[in-house]
């Protein structure tokens, strides 16, 4: 009896204090990988997905907490990317993806207040003082940050248009 | 050549790739070449090329003469456009593109003045004594692009050719397409024109030969090349098989060189350089002529046409007015094609306009276009055998099917040529090729965004940082304002305490 | 018989004609969970070789210099929990640490090979069969190599049947099911193999 409670002590101290030992000798600074999720994401931190911040976003889908979905900007492209770094399975056909879309300034509604050009993550909106704003095609990824700051829902989303350019042919129904 | 290599080539010769369709080049290649009169309205592209859009320099309501820039090209690869005919412009603005998707293209409009008056031309007199960049020129500013229908801008790959320093420069005249046979047709008619072409070329891409390639159907075609080329140094006629898709440069390539064009790779890079003979043909009428690209010729096929045949239209025709030239519709067509069958655009109306690297139209019957349910694939391998660049078709289809692009793009996705021949054989009509094509349009959309995102990066990124340096300029600007004050306090002080000291009691 | 073939033989015969799991039905949980794709059950497979020829090690040394000695016996499975336990900590530390990627794709299976009842069934059996010291290492590597076979040879399959139509019912786990079950059939094959 008194063998079998010391010889499993003994054992469990000896194995505690070398997991100890290891755990110092193998400690990970930060995690490698929220970096390099982080590093995939559109950093324009722009909130959409509910953290704060591309780099809370990167944690939290690391960690599970999230979707690799959760990023309206990225789309199925980050959400492919994201799910092949981390080695999961992704059920794309749920993604509500509505595609690329762009922010657009209806003229005759915008007052020109240069609320949104100051909220833009990536400066694609311009315009000054009373002056009609306009929205950079190539700069504005529609993240959407603009257009609560608006105070007479000037701005939109739209999804980007069609062109020859980037049309792409349907998927023939097939196996 | 080794023992090893020598086993290794026949064991790997096997069945030859690509496939065998009927022809139906008959009756419309016996036919000669018919011009077609100048139509009333003419529709002319901004973009008829690979490249950015040219950009227009013309207003409405302004006269042009036959031959006149209508719009610049923008960019190093891009190519400008002409007015097909004299008259006035009309309208510049969207219209439907000659295009699967039926989305719009901007053009302009073109109303005809019927007298088809030609610009003052500037031909190069003496070409092949003139610098190769000079001919290059030329070719720019006539707007020739490949004829074949990539539409890629001639000239660009003409200087391509000579920075990369090729040594052979083939010449397409394959054809390999069935229905068509507007190549057929011009090299019977005006092989001159074409071995000029090909002459202006080899000294414009300093190639040291030129082999041009003819499929074994076409006898009249190779016996007019050979009469013509004979006599011209280093302009050879090679008779090649004909199989689908010999007219694909790389198979071209190889047939005629052994030379096979890596993966990754352009034909330059392994020194040659592939023309279409109808872009040759424009080149000549370009350099020898002063002629731009204003018109092209193209078959007319398939059942439902009264009369098939090739023509000489002008760029801009609506295919409407060019069938009803042509006698008309003998009933409904099922589908109506712009290039070969294989590898053509199904035309969303006959109300699009001819582009430069449209090939043929073809109105197909009911019966030409029949197609079988597709069924689930049997893993006979047919396709496997078919393909000219060796992929394995059904395992991409596979991969493509269950949603996983890089798995097919790992099979060689990327080195698919979309030549249909998978499709055309597969017993269980299975649309391969169209799998194939949307995987590529999609994997293109998310390469697209993948850079947007990148792009978004670095400006939220150059953002941060200049909000960043502008708090630290206003806080510095601050510091140095309020240091500013107290050392202004400070003189004050200073300079009102001795005063103070003489006027006491004076109010400060 | 020399050393070489008797090694041989019992690499032989503990990788596929004693199979851990298609013919003794030990490891199941992660043959089928981890097996979805050939990278993850490679790196599963690896990780559990090193487990298992660690474990076979550690409690050989335990069952003879101390629970033999001490009369311990009843102590068996919960002393071989523990060091099997340790041991899986220590490879999810030194995985973390070396490969982040096979870390995260291991994910929630990592910590489960602690649980793997392949791990203590192979040093139990190991303490049954009354085997020395080497052999028991050469045991527990013969059966962790069956083990990766398996995972990379079902991986493979299931890689090649997520492309395959089947009927929805039988999609995922069902297919899965049958698909290993074959495989089992089909490892039967060898208990003739070395008579």
């Amino acid at each position: 009896m008194l063998i079998a409670v010391i010889s499993l002590t003994t054992l469990g101290v000896v194995l505690g204090t070398l997991l100890g030992l290891a755990s110092r000798h193998f400690r990970v600074e930060g995690n490698p990988v929220v970096a390099e999720v982080e590093s995939l994401m559109p950093g324009s931190n722009c909130g959409q997905c509910g953290f704060p911040g591309c780099a809370g976003a990167a944690a939290a889908i690391v960690n599970g907490n999230a979707q690799p979905t959760c990023c309206p900007p990225g789309g199925k492209a980050l959400a492919q990317a994201v799910a092949a770094r981390l080695g999961l399975s992704l059920d794309l056909s749920t993604v509500a993806d509505a595609g690329p879309q762009l922010a657009m300034v209806a003229e005759e509604i915008c007052i020109g207040c240069c609320r949104c050009i100051k909220s833009c993550p990536s400066d694609a909106i311009l315009g000054g003082a009373k002056q009609i704003h306009n929205v950079l095609r190539e700069a504005c990824n529609g993240c959407a940050s603009c257009i609560e700051r608006c105070p007479t829902g000037a701005i939109g989303l739209k999804p980007v248009p069609v062109t020859l350019q980037n049309w792409v042919w349907p998927n023939p129904t097939s196996a | 050549m080794g023992i090893f290599d020598k086993i290794f080539r026949q064991l790997g010769r096997g069945e030859p790739w690509g496939v065998h369709p009927d022809e139906h080049k008959r009756p419309a290649s016996e036919a000669p070449i018919r011009t077609l009169p100048v139509p009333p309205l003419l529709y002319i592209p901004f973009s008829q090329h690979v490249g950015a859009a040219a950009e227009p320099i013309v207003h409405v309501g302004q006269k042009v003469l036959k031959g006149e820039c209508l719009a610049v090209a923008k960019g190093t690869i891009s190519a400008p456009v002409h007015a097909s005919t004299s008259g006035e412009i009309i309208a510049i603005g969207p219209i439907t593109a000659p295009h699967p998707s039926g989305l719009e293209i901007m053009a302009i409009t073109l109303r005809s003045d019927m007298e088809d008056r030609w610009l003052p031309l500037e031909a190069i007199v003496d070409p092949l004594a003139a610098a190769p960049e000079v001919l290059a020129r030329q070719v720019a500013d006539a707007g020739i692009v490949g004829l074949g229908g990539a539409t890629f801008p001639a000239s660009v790959k003409l200087g391509l050719g000579r920075r990369s320093g090729i040594k052979t420069l083939i010449l397409n005249g394959s054809e390999c397409e069935p229905y068509l046979s507007c190549d057929d047709r011009l090299m019977r008619e005006r092989a001159d024109g074409v071995i000029r072409g090909a002459v202006l070329m080899r000294h414009a891409t300093g190639a040291r030969e030129v082999r041009i390639g003819i499929e074994d159907n076409k006898p009249e075609a190779i016996v007019a090349m050979r009469a013509a080329a004979a006599g011209v140094a280093d302009v050879s006629i090679c008779v090649v098989p004909a199989r689908y898709p010999m007219g694909s440069d790389r198979q071209l390539i190889i047939e005629l060189t052994g030379i096979e064009v890596p993966a990754e790779a352009r034909a330059a890079d392994v020194g040659v350089l592939v023309h279409n003979v109808g872009t040759a043909h424009a080149i000549h009428q370009a350099i020898d002529l002063g002629r731009p690209l204003v018109s092209r010729v193209m078959t007319l096929n398939g059942a439902a046409l009264r009369q098939p045949g090739n023509y000489e239209v002008l760029i801009g025709t609506v295919v409407d007015d060019l069938i009803a030239f042509s006698g008309g519709m003998r009933n409904t067509p099922a589908r109506l094609v712009m290039g070969g069958p294989m590898m053509g655009q199904v035309l969303p109306s006959p109300l699009v306009p001819v582009v430069k690297g449209c090939s043929g139209i073809l109105a197909l019957s009911a019966e030409e276009v029949a197609q079988g349910e597709p069924g689930p694939c049997i893993r006979c391998g047919s396709c496997t055998k078919a393909c000219p660049v060796g992929l394995l078709p059904l395992e991409m289809n596979a991969r493509i099917a269950a949603g996983a692009l890089d798995g097919a793009v790992g099979l060689g996705l990327h080195d698919c040529i979309g030549c249909g021949c998978c499709a055309y054989v597969c017993p269980s009509h299975i649309p391969l090729v169209q799998a194939f094509n949307h995987a590529k349009g999609e994997l293109a959309a998310q390469a697209r965004i993948r850079q947007r995102n990148e792009a978004t990066r670095k400006l939220a990124q150059a953002r941060t940082e200049r909000l960043e340096r502008e708090a630290r300029e206003k806080a510095e600007a601050a510091a140095r304002r309020a240091a500013e004050r107290k050392a202004q306090k400070a003189r004050d002080a200073a300079s009102a305490a001795p005063e103070q000291a003489n006027s006491e009691g004076a109010p400060a | 018989m020399t050393a070489t073939t008797e090694i041989l033989l019992l690499l032989l015969s503990t990788a596929l004609v004693n199979n851990v799991v298609l013919v003794k039905f030990l490891g199941l949980c992660p043959a089928l969970g981890v097996s979805k794709n050939m990278d993850a059950a490679l790196g599963m497979g690896l990780a559990t070789t090193f487990v298992i020829t660690l474990a076979s090690a550690l409690c050989w040394m335990l069952d003879h210099w101390l629970l033999a000695r001490f009369g311990l016996g009843f102590l068996r499975i919960l002393t071989f929990i523990l060091v099997i336990a340790a041991a899986v900590q220590f490879v999810e530390m030194v995985i973390r640490k070396t490969s982040p990627g096979l870390y995260q794709s291991l994910g929630i299976y990592l910590p489960l090979i602690t649980t793997n009842c392949a791990v203590l069934g192979v040093a139990l059996l190991n303490v049954q069969q009354n085997a020395g010291f080497m052999k028991s290492v050469l045991y527990g590597f013969g059966s962790a190599l069956g083990f990766t076979l398996v995972m990379l040879i079902f991986a493979g399959l299931r890689e090649r049947l997520a492309l395959a139509r089947v009927p929805a019912a039988f999609t995922g786990a069902p297919s899965a099911f049958i698909t290993i079950s074959l495989l089992s059939l089909a490892f039967m094959g060898f208990s003739g193999l070395i008579s």
